[in-house]
């Protein structure tokens, strides 16, 4: 049994103060905005939510072909942790989207391209996590699931051109996008300090999650290795 | 590699023009799709039409998930597809072949179906543009087949066999079911060009078939 690693706790002792000081940049350093009013503070965690969220279904991608290639289950464990806080986080982008939506453009929900890019990847990551949860033996759930992340991933920019195509009403991206998109440097700063936490947060469940699915394995091994010791001491 | 996909594909093929499950199905199950619709929506002849491909494409991702789970359901009950996973042959020719296999029976799926949608949505069939249609029709059956026979395959591994199919391939074959509507649009003589959503099917159809090639192998091994 390997010992609990030291890191993680720094990490999160960072993670608390980040959190603080991102909380204090939101509400007393970044304006508010002229005409959105308060409701645009939500921005602060719709947008770090998203970015971190791509983040973890590219982590998916990469730890799929990474199991495929060595067939090592600790990227099969990183694959799974990055798939269940991505869609976590999706889940909360999902969420805080129309609480913002619904008192600047008056409704909740509507099918413009960023938002049903979002929803359909969504879709495909809560897809890949069931299949998870139907397939019995943990090394074909790790290849099939591998297979999946792999998919899955490939097709996200095809899905983004074909959506965005067919229409966009979400803001254009504040950041690196036309000449109107200025943003406050104030609420930029703060952007890029609560874009930090999150991915500081990110960091912290995604190192959980993979050391508890670490142990799970671990456990299953020991399970098989005692099942096949019975089997063999009954038969002798 | 192309050796195995001819042998796969006349397997399944035979299998089909002898049984006529898979078509027969989909092609009940399609129609009652429309006519659902009809009830939903009242009847109201202009805006069926307007909506009509619309609705063509929805009755038919249903009911080619079912084409796509008979087809892997019958593998499963045969012990095909495990004769196939351990057979010394090249696994993307299995792909190929069944590939092609699905593709073709969608494509007789959409050809049963027209008629009934022309009837009962009364769509405006232009000569002139029939090609259009047909390159519109195969290029969509293409890529609900690519991504569908991986997923069938990386479904029949799972307990929910039926329902883990559509969760799975639905999602990613979202361009293809956008661009296929659009391009049906036009082949029944919407006005303006659907250059852009051509292109956009056969770039989809292209990655999407190349994807599953290679990991197929991966989805078949037991």
């Amino acid at each position: 049994m390997e010992s609990r690693p030291r890191a993680p706790m720094v990490l999160e002792a960072a993670l608390f103060m980040w959190m603080a000081v991102s909380l204090v940049l939101i509400f007393f350093y970044a304006p508010v905005e002229a005409q959105m009013g308060i409701v645009q503070k939500i921005f602060y965690f719709h947008v770090p939510l998203a970015w971190n969220a791509f983040v973890g279904f590219l982590i998916v991608f990469i730890a799929s072909f990474r199991y495929l290639a060595t067939r090592d289950p600790k990227w099969d464990a990183r694959a799974l942790a990055a798939a269940e806080v991505g869609v976590l986080f999706t889940t909360l982008v999902l969420i805080t989207g129309p609480i913002w939506a619904k008192p600047v453009w008056g409704i909740w929900w509507t099918w413009d391209s960023r938002l049903t890019l979002t929803f359909v990847m969504w879709l495909i990551y809560l897809g890949y996590l069931m299949l998870r949860h139907y397939v019995e033996s943990p090394d074909r759930r790790a290849v099939l699931a591998a297979v999946v992340g792999i998919v899955g991933f490939v097709d996200v920019p095809l899905v983004y051109f074909a959506i965005r195509w067919w229409r966009t009403q979400h803001p254009q991206p504040v950041l690196m996008g036309g000449q109107d998109s200025g943003l406050d440097p104030k609420m930029a700063t703060t952007l890029w300090v609560c874009s930090a936490t999150f991915l500081l947060l990110f960091t912290v469940m995604f190192r959980r999650r993979v050391a508890i699915e670490r142990m799970r394995q671990e456990l299953d091994a020991f399970r098989e290795e005692a099942e096949i010791a019975r089997v063999e001491g009954a038969r002798s | 590699m192309l050796r195995t996909a001819g042998v796969v594909l006349w397997k399944d093929l035979k299998i089909e023009l002898r049984t006529r499950d898979a078509v027969s199905a989909a092609l009940v199950f399609a129609i009652l799709v429309l006519v659902v619709f009809n009830f939903a929506l009242g009847g109201n002849t202009p805006e069926l039409r307007r909506l009509g491909s619309g609705f063509f494409w929805v009755a038919f991702a249903f009911s080619g998930t079912l084409a796509l789970n008979r087809s892997s359901q019958l593998e499963k009950e045969s012990g095909a597809g495990r004769a196939l996973a351990l057979a010394p042959i090249d696994p993307a020719g299995v792909y190929l072949g069944k590939f092609l296999a699905n593709a073709a029976v969608l494509v007789a799926t959409q050809i049963a179906v027209l008629p009934a949608f022309v009837i009962f949505f009364d769509v405006p069939l232009e000569v002139g543009r029939l090609g259009w249609l047909a390159a519109s029709f195969v290029l969509g059956a293409i890529g609900f087949a690519g991504p569908g026979t991986l997923f069938s395959a990386v479904a029949a591994n799972t307990r929910m066999r039926e329902l883990m199919l559509p969760l799975l391939f639905i999602p990613v074959s979202v361009p293809a079911l956008i661009a296929a509507v659009e391009t049906t649009s036009f082949a029944l003589g919407d006005p303006g060009s659907a250059s852009f959503w051509f292109k956009l099917l056969i770039v989809y159809d292209v990655v999407i078939v190349t994807a599953s090639l290679l990991v197929f192998e991966y989805a078949l091994e037991e």
